[in-house]
């Protein structure tokens, strides 16, 4: 447990000290602002022509502005998390720090789990920064505040699912740029996944659409944890590790 | 402290290591020499838990590499060629994360990393960041990371690689001064380092291992007898032939090579049976014979040719050996 965190801690020492955090920072700001700024005008508009035309449409800000908000920023995070997780075995392999990690007395799956860890809390501060856009919500709304926590629960897990691949992805090779274009590729892939569901509604189609990942946000983002949305997310995480695992040892067999 | 037994890696195309065995006793310095690409580097993988064997085994202070090797792991402070940094880290975090790395008890992180500071003399640029640090610095930095836990053996592969002449002087003064508290195995390819650090010698060549022993005794087991090195000026009065025909004559003498030619000036290499002193006989013979002896000075066969003797390259294609200082 102690190494796990020494390991995660040094990981996030790392992504504060260069750019990288303060960049991610910065875009994903920018764009969860810009979204809810967009999306909480809308709802604005909305309601002021329901009571001008004086017919009133029941306005709900859960499910007209949390609920759309957390849907960008799944889509948002899809383009983000591989800049998170692309660093962290190919700098260590390229800079041959890994030879340091790999001969001190630290099981592999330490290793792996602080690495990962430290791309989930880095992943968890970009979410902060939308929950700092929500508190003006609850400043001048009353939203329901039990679908914002699972929406977030479910956001850190579809994170937590990607970056888990992504640490995968990262052990293959010592270039940050091909691992962060191989994981951009993969999150692309796992989100159009659903769009398969306009041809009918086929076996294979719904494989393909349970496989899609953004899909599982949606009962999130409306204030529902279902479990097959949860086994999803955990059974994921569970492969992208595992695979790690696998690369790390394979990494020794062929060095 | 180490035992290596018919120790093997091979890959798919080729044999990076092939059947070696030797063991190192507690506390010895022992100088790992090959030329590039001799498995140095394999083997020292294969004692620090890094790479699996092939075949054979290796035990690393009682704890087998293979089966226990966390424990092998505990034990043994590795400085890999390239120096393990992480740049954007200060040099006492990123030896206070190593410290912790290497299971150093929390309480005594700090004062782990104060005493591997001050030993390793890196005190001056503690809060600086590894990225600005020159050269030689990160070599200090990559010792004393490896030194931290304090553990029993000590694996440095190519230490001083890279250094400047003064550098070099430097960080082999501390791998002295660590001896006596660890077992030290050191590879290099630079054959004067092994004089100057180790007391014992490993020669391994295209995988094979080619000799282990102390260094006095290799090079008196590769040589030939003592050679002298000699200088005469004939003032034009014989020619370079003469003068050798001459010293062939005295008794003693197994072989006299030509070296230099400068005027007058005659250099030549002479080489004696084993265990006759010909000095005094050859010093007479030039005199008598109304030549002026410049120089006279024995010449003991270095490292470095019992080193072609026992890799056998001197016959063969040439090894990269660098002889003096650095690559």
């Amino acid at each position: 447990m102690r190494n796990i965190w020494t390991i995660c801690r040094r990981e996030l020492y790392a992504y504060f000290v260069s750019p990288i955090a303060w960049v991610l920072l910065t875009i994903f700001a920018l764009l969860s602002g810009v979204f809810t700024y967009i999306i909480s005008a809308s709802f604005v508009r909305a309601s002021l022509e329901g009571q001008m035309s004086g017919q009133s449409f029941p306005m709900n800000l859960n499910e007209q502005v949390i609920a759309p908000l957390f849907s960008n920023i799944a889509v948002v995070g899809l383009f983000l998390i591989p800049l998170i997780s692309m660093r962290l075995f190919a700098e260590e392999k390229r800079q041959g720090t890994i030879e340091l990690l790999v001969t001190s007395p630290v099981h592999d799956f330490e290793i792996i789990l602080g690495k990962w860890l430290s791309a989930v809390l880095m992943y968890a501060a970009l979410l902060a920064i939308l929950a700092l856009d929500y508190s003006f919500l609850f400043i001048y709304g009353n939203p329901d505040w039990k679908p914002v926590l699972t929406g977030f629960l479910g956001a850190v897990l579809q994170g937590a699912c990607l970056l888990a691949f992504g640490t995968f992805i990262s052990t293959l090779t010592r270039n940050q740029i091909v691992a962060g274009a191989i994981g951009f590729a993969l999150a692309l892939i796992l989100w159009i996944l659903n769009w398969t569901t306009s041809f009918g509604n086929s076996v294979m189609v719904q494989v393909l659409n349970y496989l899609s990942i953004v899909s599982h946000m949606d009962s999130f983002s409306r204030g529902v944890i279902d479990t097959k949305d949860l086994i999803y997310y955990l059974s994921m995480i569970f492969l992208g590790l595992f695979l790690t695992a696998r690369s790390l040892e394979s990494i020794r067999w062929k060095a | 402290m180490i035992q290596v037994e018919g120790l093997s890696k091979r890959y798919a195309r080729h044999v990076a290591v092939n059947n070696i065995s030797f063991s190192v006793e507690k506390g010895d310095i022992v100088g790992f020499l090959g030329p590039n690409g001799a498995g140095k580097t394999t083997t020292m993988r294969i004692l620090t838990c890094f790479l699996p064997p092939t075949e054979g085994k290796a035990t690393v202070a009682g704890f087998d590499v293979f089966e226990q090797p966390h424990e092998v792991k505990k034990h043994i402070g590795y400085l890999p060629e390239a120096p393990p940094l992480y740049p954007e880290m200060s040099v006492e975090d990123y030896l206070a994360f190593v410290a912790r790395l290497k299971s150093v008890p929390a309480a005594e992180v700090k004062q782990r990393t104060d005493q591997v500071i001050e030993r390793c003399a890196i005190g001056d640029n503690r809060s600086r960041l590894i990225s600005k640090l020159s050269k030689g610095y990160r070599q200090r930095v990559g010792l004393a990371q490896a030194i931290i836990h304090n553990p029993d053996v000590l694996i440095l592969d190519e230490p001083t690689s890279g250094l400047d002449p003064k550098q070099i002087n430097e960080t082999r003064e501390l791998i002295k001064n660590l001896s006596g508290e660890h077992t030290i195995i050191l590879s290099t390819h630079i054959l004067p380092e092994v004089e100057a650090v180790c007391q014992k010698v490993i020669i391994i060549n295209k995988g094979r291992l080619v000799a282990t022993d102390s260094v006095e005794n290799l090079k008196s087991r590769a040589g030939v007898g003592s050679a002298i090195q000699v200088q005469v000026d004939t003032a034009g009065e014989a020619d370079g032939v003469t003068v050798r025909q001459r010293i062939e004559q005295v008794p003693g003498v197994s072989k006299v090579l030509d070296r230099a030619v400068h005027g007058n000036r005659f250099v030549f290499e002479i080489e004696s049976l084993q265990g006759r002193n010909t000095r005094p006989d050859v010093a007479r013979a030039i005199v008598h014979a109304g030549w002026n002896l410049l120089e006279l000075k024995s010449s003991t066969l270095t490292l470095e040719e019992v080193f072609l003797e026992l890799t056998g390259s001197h016959t063969g294609e040439p090894v990269p050996v660098v002889a003096g200082g650095a690559e």
